[in-house]
């Protein structure tokens, strides 16, 4: 049934590598940000344990913002297949449609990966001695994230009407997610409207996930964002099956 | 003959569009098959319905004794398709397209490497589909849909935008797919393509197909109408002209004569002038196509 979904994305992951900007603007930059960042906080900060910021929000922040560029990403190349008639040259073959898709959320789970796994390696000198951050858990709870909040790609790709949009339209979508996602203030501290709209976001369970993980909380503290975060994934899906376009 | 595809009573809307009111036909295996009219005319929907890519609204049809809708994983398996609009990936290599193709099909596929062989893309194996010109990727996607060593192949549009020299060399490879014992079901709005290509036609117009038949019997039923015009040297033995068989009209201007007539007219002046040891100067037949055939039918140019 998954017929060609492994050559499918090693061919999207060659193609995405041969774009001009692909692989800088979702790999490189984001590396390159939180370099520069961490340098400034530490070098500043001459305490022996590292600030509050550096040590809860960065590594936060840094992954919200890959799933939010993974997730444009993922928008405007599957609106730009849809207009260049790519995913339906692909459909007319014995390729079945969720293998397709699949394809695309593979890659953009395996750049996540990637950008985190440079981004810890660039970014662990900055880390004091003696502190060892979960960084298998932090990746398993990056990747559920990103799992759950691509899904609400497609949801984004079936309602652009023209690839031009998929940018502005994703971005409407999703950077008012990231502002209502408690990462720069508490959630209990929002308008009861605010917060209405918050809890009705994804990002806030993987926010509260990748936190918590990240300092050092056992899963079982965060049953209730992965159910969450499954529970939106599966929403999304099922939206998305009913009013995704092929063309 | 055995049809491999029969459609009937298809009905296809787009909201209050009908792009498609009422097509029955058959396709017989080993034909080239030609679904011609102009743009908009609803053959690429036919088309599409046939390959299992669109619902049909209403009507019937069987592709190889299956149902392209039910049964589309099956059908996709035993045909090949290139589409009118379609595009490949921007940076796709050529090999690689080829090879993705090759890998999705349940049986084992023809080889690869002899396929971009035979369609002239050899030294563009390495080459970003963005990067082909407009034969070269009409070539590349008929590799794809010839990759499965399909039963019958669908094309749609394949020589619309390319130069003349191009489209010869592709109706030579539509063609060889023939020769290979294929059947080919394909659509033009270019009526010489349908005429040099075709075996059979369906005019389609408005949704709607009008005639069926080889494009030789198109042409001798709703346009028997014939014209040959030759200038003789001595015009006193162009005194019998009358006489000959099919004839029905003659003009004189000076030495020219235009000797208007139906169905093998042709053939009976040609008789007539050797027989008689008539000295011809020129000689021109002006015989009727498949677009006077369109515009009889339709009371419009098809070029329209
Ligand atoms: N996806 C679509 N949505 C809405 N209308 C369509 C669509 N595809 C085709 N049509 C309309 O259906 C009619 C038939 O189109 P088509 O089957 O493409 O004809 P042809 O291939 O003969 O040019 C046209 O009027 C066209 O505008
Ligand atoms: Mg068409």
């Amino acid at each position: 049934m998954l017929r060609g979904l492994g050559k499918l994305t090693w061919i999207e992951i060659k193609i995405f590598m041969r774009e001009p900007l692909g692989a800088i603007g979702t790999i490189v930059v984001p590396v390159l940000v939180f370099v520069l960042v961490g340098r400034a906080i530490t070098s500043k900060a001459q305490t022996p344990s590292m600030s509050n910021f550096a040590r809860v929000g960065l590594p936060v922040m840094a992954s919200i913002l890959i799933v939010i560029s993974a997730v444009l990403s993922l928008v405007t190349i599957i609106s730009i297949y849809r207009e260049g008639g790519i995913l339906k040259r692909l459909r007319a073959t014995p390729l079945r449609p969720q293998t397709i898709l699949s394809a695309h959320v593979l890659v953009k789970l395996l750049l996540t990966a990637a950008s985190l796994l440079l981004m810890f390696l660039a970014g662990k000198r900055y880390i004091p001695p003696g502190v060892h951050p979960p960084i298998v858990s932090f990746a398993v709870a990056l990747v559920i994230s990103t799992w759950s909040i691509l899904s609400i790609g497609f949801v984004i790709a079936s309602i652009v009407p023209t690839a031009r949009f998929a940018q502005p339209v994703g971005a409407v979508v999703l950077y008012p997610m990231v502002g209502l996602s408690g990462l720069f203030a508490p959630i209990a501290s929002f308008p009861p409207a605010f917060r209405m709209l918050a809890r009705l976001s994804p990002m806030n369970y993987a926010v509260s996930l990748l936190q918590g993980i990240w300092v050092g909380d056992p899963w079982s503290a965060h049953l209730a964002d992965v159910a969450m975060l499954i529970v939106f994934f599966l929403l999304f899906t099922a939206l998305s099956a009913k009013i995704f376009r092929w063309e | 003959m055995r049809p491999v595809i029969q459609v009937s009573g298809l009905r296809k809307s787009y909201g209050r569009t009908v792009a498609v009111a009422d097509a029955t036909f058959e396709v017989n295996e080993g034909e080239i098959f030609g679904l011609i009219g102009p743009n908009g005319a609803g053959k690429t929907t036919t088309m599409e319905c046939i390959e299992g890519l669109r619902k049909p609204d209403r009507g019937s049809i069987a592709v190889l004794a299956l149902d392209p809708f039910r049964d589309v994983y099956k059908l996709q398996n035993r045909i090949g398709v290139q589409l009118q609009q379609a595009q490949l990936q921007k940076r796709i290599k050529v090999w690689e397209a080829v090879d993705l193709w090759a890998s999705l099909y349940k049986k084992k596929s023809v080889d690869g490497d002899r396929l971009l062989d035979q369609l002239g893309l050899t030294d563009k194996r390495n080459a970003w589909f963005m990067n082909l010109s407009g034969g070269q990727k009409q070539r590349l996607f008929i590799a794809l849909a010839l990759i499965n060593d399909p039963e019958v192949v669908f094309l749609d549009e394949l020589t619309t935008g390319l130069d003349p020299q191009s489209r010869h060399a592709i109706w030579d490879l539509v063609r060889g797919i023939r020769e290979r014992g294929k059947t080919v079901f394909l659509t033009t709005h270019l009526m010489e393509e349908a005429e040099r290509l075709c075996d059979r036609v369906a005019i389609m117009e408005h949704g709607r197909i009008i005639d069926i038949d080889t494009p030789a019997n198109l042409v001798l039923r709703h346009c028997p109408e014939r014209t040959v015009v030759i200038e003789v040297s001595d015009p006193a033995a162009a005194e019998p002209f009358n006489l000959i068989p099919r004839v029905e009209r003659v003009e004189r201007n000076g030495s020219q004569f235009t000797i208007y007539g139906r169905g093998d007219l042709v053939t009976e002046v040609i008789h007539f002038l050797s027989e008689n040891r008539v000295r011809v100067t020129d000689f021109r037949a002006i015989l009727p196509n498949l677009e006077d055939v369109f515009l009889k039918l339709t009371g419009r140019s098809i070029r329209e």
